[in-house]
């Protein structure tokens, strides 16, 4: 049987983080950008215990509850702006977003 | 007494952070008690900062970590906490009359300037990768709800939104780097983290790593390539919180990225030199071209904000000591012309007007002949025309980086400061030699007086006598570089 080590979290993290960075750049709607957000802060958190227990400290695992403590904190503040935006736009849609451009 | 390996003076050294923290919870308390009462939050707020940068002042000389050495309480830490603290007083005093104009509740905006100013100095003081980025969220959260602070306004909601999003993602980057720099190194402490890559060779995580870090810095900073929220949040955002956001924000992010580069990833010295160096000059290159062709009065100053950031890389990237005091010397001149130039901005918003646009610039000398005079002088210093503090700034800047051998790099910060004097002339001319604009009377109240006072004096006072600065940027630069040696030797 294949051993899952800690490289093979290591790279399901590196993985998440692509899909999450993809997600962000092609997405349109902003609570799916917001997901694909919150999908790279997971794989930061994977990505840290996953070290953490290659290393043998524990660190790494302190800072996940840290960063999921912010990411709590973070989806709060940003559900509230986006319903605010919601409120004024009927959308949630980014190419809305046209007020301000260069 | 001693639990847990803290003792007494772990608190006192976080006195100032600990008065903000409880002057903050007070303005929120005293809002439920006596309602509506804005001028005495303004009052408590402002006496928060007051009592803050007095104990602060007090830490003068102190070089010690506390909090099991999560937080360094140095002269580095001090000079960034004196920036974030100044200019978040200015911002208060600058809000005021604002507020009233919009007719928005000051209770929660004093209370998230506040937790701003809290989070920023941590990110000063911080010397852990997890404090720091505690402190940056603290900030940035804070950030997010004053950018769509105006909720009926479109463009204010839009500012929230963008600015949110691309935080979030900016965090995400920076976070996923410092991962790996924990995989690297197996330690989140700058000075553990310094130990373990000095003898280390360069891998492919740690480059990752390293690119990665700089990339999530570069979106805090407003570096071009990734700017791209910056004239948006800086035009929809209150004014007040956009002149915050320029320069607190902007400050606290150097402070962190000179903690991360140059005090935990020293040894890679040469890495982020050739990364920061190619930033620096797209980023004063781009930012100086696209404000030329702005019309709006809060963009093109976020273009002009991004070209400092260019200014300020520089010093970075000469990454010797005198490059660190040369950062540090432009970010306090870039405090006072920049907070100045906004309060101007500030003061153009009247019930009838927005006052944002280039445009309501039009014939100032002649309505308010001391306000054009003191934005005549903001916009001299941010062309960096002597005697004023942006030609030392720039000066000390360029001067670091030929001493280091980046002479091309001087000569393109030199070429950049001349495109920019294009579109800061600009709005001297349409403040001297235009028709007035319509609209109702320009107030100026005895809180835009002090404001535009305070940015006035700092402006012809380090132009004329940089000394004052220089002398405490160089004892203070010492202190960061001081660290980085210890780290090595031990």
């Amino acid at each position: 049987m294949l051993e899952i080590t800690p490289l093979h979290y290591s790279v399901l993290s590196a993985a998440l983080f692509m899909i999450g960075v993809i997600g962000v750049l092609v997405r349109r709607n902003i609570i799916i950008i917001f997901m694909s957000i919150e999908l790279i802060l997971n794989a930061v958190n994977i990505n840290l215990v996953a070290l953490s227990d290659q290393l043998q400290n524990l660190i790494g695992q302190v800072f996940v509850v840290f960063v999921i403590a912010v990411a709590a904190a973070e989806a709060a503040v940003g559900l509230g702006i986006i319903i605010a935006f919601y409120r004024n736009k009927e959308t949630v849609n980014i190419d809305e977003m046209s007020l301000m451009r260069w | 007494m001693e639990a847990l390996g803290y003792s007494a003076a772990d608190f006192y050294y976080l006195l100032p952070e600990l008065i903000l923290t409880g002057g903050a919870l007070l303005v929120l308390l005293v809002n439920i008690i006596v309602p509506r009462r804005g001028d005495l939050l303004f009052g408590i707020s402002l006496g928060t900062l007051v009592v803050s940068g007095l104990v602060l002042a007090s830490f003068a000389g102190v070089d010690t970590t506390v909090s099991r050495g999560l937080l360094a309480i140095d002269g580095f830490a001090l000079f960034f906490k004196a920036i974030f603290l100044v200019s978040a007083a200015l911002t208060l005093l600058m809000s005021a009359p604002y507020l009233r104009v919009e007719g928005v509740p000051a209770a929660e905006y004093y209370f998230l300037i506040l937790c701003a100013a809290l989070g920023m100095m941590f990110m000063a003081s911080g010397v852990d990768l997890i404090t720091l980025f505690i402190g940056l969220e603290t900030m940035a959260i804070a950030f997010y709800v004053l950018a769509g602070y105006l909720k009926p306004s479109h463009k204010s909601n839009e500012a929230a939104v963008k600015y949110f999003l691309l935080g979030a993602f900016s965090l995400g980057i920076l976070l996923y780097g410092m991962s790996l720099l924990y995989g690297v190194t197996g330690t989140t402490r700058l000075d553990g983290i310094a130990e373990a890559l000095a003898g280390q060779d360069r891998s492919l995580l740690l480059a990752a790593a390293l690119i990665l870090l700089a990339a999530g810095m570069g979106f805090k900073i407003a570096a071009v390539p990734f700017h791209m929220w910056a004239p948006d949040v800086y035009e929809g955002a209150p004014t007040p919180v956009t002149a915050f956001l320029s320069v607190g924000s902007k400050a606290a992010s150097f402070a962190m990225l000179l903690r991360i580069f140059v005090e935990g990833m020293g040894a890679l010295t040469p890495d982020w030199q050739v990364i920061f160096a190619f930033l620096a000059v797209v980023t004063m290159t781009v930012g100086n071209i696209a404000a030329i062709t702005q019309s709006n009065m809060k963009r093109m100053l976020a273009y002009s904000s991004i070209a400092h950031a260019g200014y300020i890389l520089i010093g970075v990237v000469a990454a010797t000591e005198r490059g660190v005091v040369a950062a540090l010397v432009y970010l306090w001149v870039y405090l006072f012309m920049q907070l100045g130039a906004f309060a101007v901005v500030t003061m153009l918003r009247r019930h009838d007007v927005v006052g944002d646009e280039l445009k309501d610039m039009s014939g100032l000398f002649a309505r308010a002949p001391a306000a054009a005079v003191a934005m005549l002088l903001f916009m001299l210093s941010l062309g960096g025309i002597p005697p004023t503090a942006g030609f030392m700034g720039k000066v000390w800047v360029f001067g670091a980086a030929i001493d280091q051998g980046f002479i091309w790099l001087a000569v393109v910060g030199v070429i950049n400061s001349a495109i920019s004097l294009y579109y800061y002339l600009r709005v001297v001319v349409f403040m001297f030699f235009k028709e007035e604009a319509a609209g109702s009377e320009i107030a100026m109240g005895p809180a835009m007086v002090t404001t535009l006072t305070v940015a006035v004096v700092g402006t012809i006072l380090f132009g004329i006598y940089p000394q004052l600065l220089f002398e405490q940027a160089q004892a203070v630069a010492g202190s960061l570089g001081a660290s980085v040696t210890s780290a090595a030797l031990q």
